[in-house]
């Protein structure tokens, strides 16, 4: 099996260890990646540069794209970075404000992706939102609702929701749990979970909940000051991590 | 019979970065192999590292030293060294866990959390739903309970859902951690016969029992873990 994403020696530094340097590493299909650490270590930044919202100072991403061969991040036109992130690529916002268009309905929302890939039949825009309201657990009937109208959880859900529409193969997420409360956090990793799983999904997930990233990640980097300090599988890095800032972080948990 | 796990010169350490750095040497020099059909009972006090070995052998620790090769799909896998996916496909399909705890995922009911290994096999819905109510049956947990997540559940009913779960699918490699700790009677011998009914279907076992009636009824051998030297309790 061929890797989806290769990552080698990314490094964009807005001052000494602020940012991130020297992360390399590959992302199969179908596999969930947590990257964990203190807030400034980097986390967010590495997000960005890895989605192509920021370029690096050094170092190349290559995208293995299942119909168009590879691509070179960093190489390739704006264009078509837009055009990846928004077919082949979906990116899940902590503030879903930041994510969702506000000001029209949900339908819209979830319509929009389609619409950028030409489809413009109303019918089947209008399918797709009801069918994907669906999967995300929120009352088809609200279609045509303003995401301002709905909570925190299901704005976050409309969000993921707007990014599936694609059928994306590779999902990056900066906290998606984030600022929602813990019974609603239950719900959507459940989705998250499941959604991963049923649509073979790659996704790159930052979080500074260990309990989250056990539950998502099949595998963790550990980030500190802006480098990637240890790697590995999950559970492994959690019940018996190696570096001492890992065993820090996991030991000043309350019960990940 | 085929070797199903072959462990060569494994050691453990720990190095407690939080505690001055002290390294404690948990596991040292241990070679052992295990076939298919054939059950190894980890033999030592407590303290002697036999969960930290088990714990190792699924992947859960990390090795400091040494080699454990597991039998997938006719090949000879080593673990050490091999990247997390790698892993995650041995726990698919070959190596299987049971400890006396169940991890609790929030909203996800008793029957899909039973149902999962097979699932993850590809077993269809129907197939899966029935295996796992038979299990579920035979340890006794209550049909009212099947739709609700286990979050609720006391303790001695998320064990035996955890058991049924990790009998759901054959494991050709299956760990066992107590498994039947704290059970009744009744239980206990139900957790008895699927062990017997996994080995004759030909996983290889490798066991902690601390109750000697499970350990008359299922060992085939001891594996001494009774240090040289008391270095570390756990």
């Amino acid at each position: 099996m061929n890797p989806l994403l290769s990552v080698r020696d990314l490094t964009l530094l807005y001052g000494p260890e602020k940012g991130c340097q020297g992360v390399s590493f590959d992302l199969y299909p179908g596999e969930v990646l947590g990257i964990v650490g203190e807030s400034g270590s980097g986390k967010s930044t590495l997000l960005s540069v890895l989605s192509g919202r920021n370029m690096p100072d050094t170092g190349q991403v290559t995208y293995h794209c299942p119909q168009t061969g590879s691509i070179d991040l960093y190489r390739a036109s704006e264009a078509q970075r837009r055009n990846l992130l928004r077919t082949q690529w979906g990116f899940v916002e902590q503030n879903p404000r930041d994510g969702l268009r506000m000001n029209v309905s949900a339908g819209a929302n979830i319509g929009e992706r389609l619409m950028a890939q030409g489809v413009r039949h109303y019918g089947q825009l209008r399918q797709a939102g009801l069918q994907w309201l669906k999967q995300v657990e929120i009352d088809p009937a609200r279609i045509d609702d303003l995401p301002r109208t709905f909570s925190g959880g299901m704005q976050q859900r409309l969000q993921i929701a707007r990014n599936l529409v694609s059928s994306p193969k590779l999902m990056f997420m900066d906290e998606p749990t984030g600022g929602l409360d813990v019974s609603v956090q239950a719900h959507l990793l459940d989705l998250l979970r499941g959604l991963v799983r049923e649509l073979q999904l790659a996704v790159i997930i930052v979080t500074h909940d260990l309990a989250v990233a056990r539950l998502l990640a099949d595998r963790l980097m550990v980030m500190r000051r802006s480098r990637v300090v240890e790697a590995g599988l999950t559970d492994q890095i959690l019940d018996d991590p190696q570096h001492a800032y890992s065993q820090l972080l996991v030991s000043s948990v309350l019960q990940p | 019979m085929k070797t199903v796990m072959e462990v060569k010169g494994l050691a453990k350490t720990f190095t407690l970065h939080q505690q001055h750095g002290v390294v404690l040497n948990v596991l040292q020099g241990l070679d052992f192999s295990v076939l298919a059909g054939e059950c190894l009972i980890l033999h030592g006090r407590s303290g002697a590292g036999k969960s930290t070995l088990l714990r190792t052998l699924y992947g859960n620790y990390l090795p400091a030293a040494g080699s454990i090769r597991v039998l997938h799909q006719d090949q000879m896998i080593e673990m050490l060294g091999a990247e997390p996916r790698q892993i995650l496909e041995l726990r698919r399909t070959t190596l299987g866990y049971v400890s006396q705890f169940l991890r609790v995922i929030p909203r996800v009911s008793c029957l899909d959390v039973v149902m999962e290994p097979a699932r993850a096999r590809g077993m269809d819905l129907n197939t899966a739903r029935q295996r796992a109510e038979e299990l579920l049956l035979r340890l006794g947990i209550p049909e009212r309970l099947w739709n609700l997540a286990p979050g609720t559940f006391s303790g001695g009913e998320q064990q035996r859902v955890n058991i049924a779960r990790s009998f759901m699918v054959h494991w050709p490699v299956l760990l066992l951690d107590e498994p039947t700790a704290s059970l009744d009677d009744a239980n206990r011998k139900v957790v008895i016969e699927l062990i017997e009914e996994a080995r004759r279907a030909g996983s290889g076992l490798i066991a902690i029992s601390h109750d000697a009636e499970t350990r008359n009824a299922i060992a085939d051998r001891y594996l001494d873990m009774t240090p040289k030297e008391l270095s570390h309790a756990d």
